[in-house]
């Protein structure tokens, strides 16, 4: 999130924060993020009228000209999320620098198997050798990720890049920016499978 | 359990084996045990009982034909198992056709190693979903594969029926007009299955609404005939898929209703958590019915009084805007073009 912040071209207002991450690590970490850079932030569920009403808390902030963390999906997401599961985590993962498309790579910004339970991890035990996503030249998910640009500003939206045939991650998840707008185009006729 | 009444009818016989092996399959000696004393003895009827390798029957006037594969993991779910939801799939598939279903054939794929109380309970499921549908095994085959090489058990179900003298079911009959009608409550089925394969606890039951839809298409059939358009149950990739197969087919567009959609509560709540939406998600024991506008509040009073209509809906209509797509009106006023599922629905991943 700091990483998108901080894109000169990125001009982000507010965050919807992802409900289901906090159902198991709790809220309290958005909060350095909201008061150092002064952002509002709403903890958000994913029907649509969950979106609405986050949509509606983040506006409600900015014309009040406040920043704050608020929680949007409180039947689901308790502020300390699930400690038990965050106890797992614990013993299993440790951080470890990740590649984020669009953005580079991001020092301790991923999750990876512990080093003392390498004998536990896929990639090692099975010597698995997965091949380097190339990044394909015209994809622009790292603009739309950064809220640069929208799905259908890029060439290859609904041409080359498809749900069936996807160039870049939001085109994969059915949440994923460019897949929502590819789903849910007005017509066929302008995204033809 | 569900089925102890029916199994106390129908005791376990004595057998010298309690697991299948390879041998059942080979067609000797364990082959013969197991159909003789197992399998014939327990679907009887004079079809079967000429142990033929195929049946010989009449029949007369317009047939319809299905066949279909079950591989549901695991065998045995909340709600029923592999065996019915075998039956009742292939009767299904012909009454979708505007038939009455009269015979089925019935072929196993056991894995070694499946043991025989399971087997027995599967057999008997099948027996009473046969007699609940009214209809014969009259032919099969039983093939063993290696452990490792099946998943405890496949069945196919192949069926013949003599199509109903007032049906015309065809998605070339559909018009501008038409509603759409569900028989019953959507993607419970689904999310029953996802629940046992996945270990996940509700807290409440979800059970599966396997059934034969046969009696009640029938009833429907004698009552309103033509004025039926066509029948589809909405099985794999649940009633979105369905609608847009058919769109497609007919060359018409779709309007549904989503307060008009008949879901529980405890499955919306499943799915709201999974991010699965409850349109993508499989179905058995409902069909969805294109009605014309002129009959259809008769019909639905009729579907809701046989089983298992109680929750029937009407859920939208068939229009010429929007000519090939489905478009979904939310409760809170908005649209949106409802498109096959690309692959398996990937639950919510943040």
């Amino acid at each position: 999130m700091e990483a998108v912040i901080n894109d000169e071209e990125a001009q982000i207002q507010g965050f919807l924060a992802a409900g289901h991450v906090c159902t198991i690590m709790g809220i309290s970490k958005y909060e350095p993020i909201v008061q150092n850079y002064k952002i509002p932030m709403v903890v958000t569920g994913f029907e649509p009228v969950d979106l609405l009403q986050g949509i509606l808390m983040v506006v409600r902030q900015l014309e009040k000209g406040e920043y704050k963390l608020e929680n949007q999906y409180s039947r689901v997401v308790k502020s300390e999320g699930n400690p038990e599961a965050q106890k797992v985590i614990r013993q299993v993962f440790e951080t470890e620098d990740r590649e984020w498309r669009g953005i580079g790579t991001i020092p301790m910004s991923g999750w990876g198997v512990k080093g003392e339970l390498a004998e536990y991890n896929a990639n090692k035990k099975f010597s698995v050798n997965i091949p380097k996503a190339l990044e394909c030249a015209d994809c622009i998910a790292g603009q739309v990720l950064k809220g640069i640009k929208k799905p259908f500003e890029c060439s290859q939206f609904g041409k080359a890049c498809t749900p069936l045939n996807p160039l870049g991650a939001p085109m994969v998840s059915s949440e994923g920016a460019c897949a929502a707008y590819y789903h849910f185009a007005e017509t066929v006729e302008e995204v033809e499978i | 359990m569900k089925n102890s009444i029916v199994n106390l009818s129908c005791p376990m016989p004595k057998l010298d084996f309690d697991v299948i092996t390879l041998g059942h399959g080979s067609g000797g000696i364990l082959t013969h045990q197991l159909l003789e004393s197992g399998v014939f003895n327990l679907l009887k009827n004079p079809l079967l009982d000429e142990h033929h390798d195929g049946a010989v029957f009449e029949l007369s006037g317009q047939l319809a034909f299905s066949t279909d594969s079950y591989v549901v993991s695991p065998v045995f779910f909340p709600g029923g198992n592999i065996g019915e939801l075998a039956v009742n799939g292939t009767v299904n598939d012909l009454a979708m056709c505007g038939a009455i279903p009269k015979y089925l054939s019935l072929s196993f794929i056991l894995e070694e190693g499946l043991t025989m109380p399971e087997f027995w309970e599967i057999l008997v499921s099948i027996k009473t979903a046969a007699e609940k549908a009214d209809v014969q095994i009259v032919t099969g085959d039983t093939k063993v594969v290696e452990r490792g090489k099946g998943d405890k058990i496949f069945i196919n179900t192949s069926g013949i029926g003599q199509v109903h003298p007032k049906a015309n079911i065809s998605a070339n009959n559909l018009k501008s007009g038409d509603k759409i009608i569900v028989s019953g409550n959507i993607a419970t089925h689904g999310i029953a299955i996802m629940s046992v394969r996945e270990g996940l606890d509700f807290e409440t039951s979800i059970e599966s609404d396997t059934t034969r839809l046969n009696h009640t298409v029938k009833a429907l059939l004698d009552e309103f005939g033509t004025d039926i358009h066509l029948f589809r149950d909405p099985t794999r990739g649940g009633v979105a898929t369905t609608l847009n197969e058919i769109a497609r087919d007919a060359r018409l567009g779709m309007a549904i209703h989503q307060k008009d959609i008949p879901v529980i509560d405890e499955v919306y709540g499943a799915c709201e958590l999974l991010g699965l939406d409850p349109l993508y998600v499989a179905n058995e024991g409902v069909f969805i019915a294109f009605v014309s506008s002129a009959i259809a509040d008769d019909f639905l009073s009729k579907l809701r009084q046989l089983p298992p209509g109680e929750n029937a809906a009407i859920i939208g209509e068939v229009t010429v805007e929007h000519p090939k797509q489905v478009v979904w009106q939310s409760r809170i006023g908005g649209k949106r073009v409802v498109n096959m599922l690309v692959g398996e629905q990937l639950p919510r991943i943040c």
